[in-house]
């Protein structure tokens, strides 16, 4: 019997039209086609889904947890780019 | 750092309900326990399909029918659900699945009571569905993130299961002598089974304290167990059937309903393989990965093929 296995694949719903992929859960599948179907089978069987991506697993790079401190560091001291760093008068409208 | 400091810091995220995801630093101990509970849990749902599909071809009607099949095909979905989750703190699904054939991870007691009639699938739904809700209910805060996701979805897809069972009784319960017989003969075999599901009493759970400081348990077992009787006792009315407890009466002191005392020497037996169904349950499962084993080369043979065309091309 083959040792190889079916690799895993992380599936990404569309829940209607407008809106983001978003992360569903992940499936074996012995390729792309057959990922999808079984997405349907088992991450659309109430409408939940217009749209559906599959990608294997072992394409998705992620950042390391770990690093996470240094990593989002250069935003961490930038309060001025959000809207409320700036200090106007309550007269001012429309803005 | 060392390993105290990570695990107090793991302990705080836990504390200030920070979900834990899988490439942070876990304790050994916590990525251990919640293999066993998860694969354990995964291996329920699967399982857990074999008592009802038993009923899918007799099911009564094209309805209930159509109904029996999108449960067991959600069971499915569980199970998969629960497999993925449990894959991601780094064990195969070949690991799991070789671990329920060879007997060394366990799956619910509750799927080695044997479905004798029709009106078993109505008490499945309401009390297995539902003493697995109540279970579930909490999970979905569970501190690790892949677990806690797949409870969402789960629960999000349970009540029907709950719900379509007691209409099978309610059905039945307002029938001919027969089925109301029927209907009060299937309450009387799943009822204690399903009190049981809830496991050991407190005082002999060891590993409770360790499971609710780490979150990934959320309420003694006891507590939840008295939330389920509390329930039931009084939906069964609505039924006019009775649970087969007769000590089973309102306490107006405590707000809760007194109930008698479990077979723990039944609950361990089968727990230890020696229900009614043990051996059938386990032998239907190895024989239907067995009989996929050509399918699923098949389809990776096929995938093969397909990429070297397109690579040909
Ligand atoms: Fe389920
Ligand atoms: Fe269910």
């Amino acid at each position: 019997m083959s040792q190889e296995r079916w690799p895993l694949w992380e599936v990404f719903i569309r829940s209607k039209q407008g809106l983001d992929h978003k992360h569903a859960g992940s499936l074996h599948a012995a390729d792309a086609k057959m990922a999808i179907e079984n997405a349907r089978d088992v991450y659309t069987r109430r409408m939940e889904g217009v749209s559906i991506w599959v990608v294997e697993s072992r394409h998705i790079h992620a950042t390391n947890p770990d690093e996470a401190a240094s990593l989002y560091d250069p935003a961490n001291d930038k309060v001025y780019r959000h809207p409320t760093f700036y200090d106007l008068p309550d007269e001012l409208k429309h803005m | 750092m060392s390993v105290q400091e990570l695990e107090k810091i793991f302990q705080d995220r836990i504390d200030s309900e920070i979900r834990i995801e899988p490439r942070d630093w876990m304790p050994d101990a916590y990525r251990k326990t919640l293999i066993r509970q998860i694969s354990q849990h995964a291996h329920s749902e699967i399982v857990g399909m074999l008592p009802e599909a038993n009923w899918i071809t007799r099911a009564p009607s094209l309805r209930r029918k159509a109904t029996l099949i999108a449960k067991v095909q959600d069971e499915a979905g569980h199970g998969l659900y629960l497999y993925s989750a449990a894959e991601t703190l780094n064990i195969s699904r070949e690991e799991m699945i070789a671990q329920l054939h060879s007997g060394k991870a366990k799956y619910s007691s509750i799927f080695n009571y044997p479905t004798l009639t029709w009106a078993d699938m109505g008490a499945i739904g309401w009390l297995v569905d539902g003493a697995a809700i109540m279970n579930q209910v909490p999970l979905c805060r569970a501190s690790y993130g892949p677990y806690a996701r797949a409870m969402v979805r789960i629960c999000k897809e349970e009540s029907f299961h709950q719900r379509q069972g007691f209409e099978i009784l309610l059905t039945l319960s307002r029938g001919s002598a027969d089925q109301r017989r029927m209907c009060q003969d299937a309450i009387n075999r799943w009822w204690w089974p399903s009190v049981m599901m809830f496991g050991p009493n407190d005082e002999s759970s060891p590993h409770s304290a360790q499971s609710m400081a780490w979150k990934i348990k959320r309420f003694s077992n006891d507590e939840l167990r008295q939330r389920f009787v509390d329930i039931c006792a009084e939906q069964v009315k609505l039924l006019g059937m009775t649970l087969p407890d007769p000590e089973l009466s309102w306490n107006e002191e405590k707000q809760h309903y007194d109930f008698g005392a479990i077979d723990w020497d039944e609950f361990w037996n089968v727990v230890n393989g020696n229900g009614p169904c043990n051996k059938e349950r386990l032998a239907a499962r190895v024989q239907a990965h067995e009989d996929g084993a050509w399918v699923r080369e098949a389809a990776l043979a096929y995938a093969g093929k397909k990429r070297q065309e397109k690579d040909a091309a």
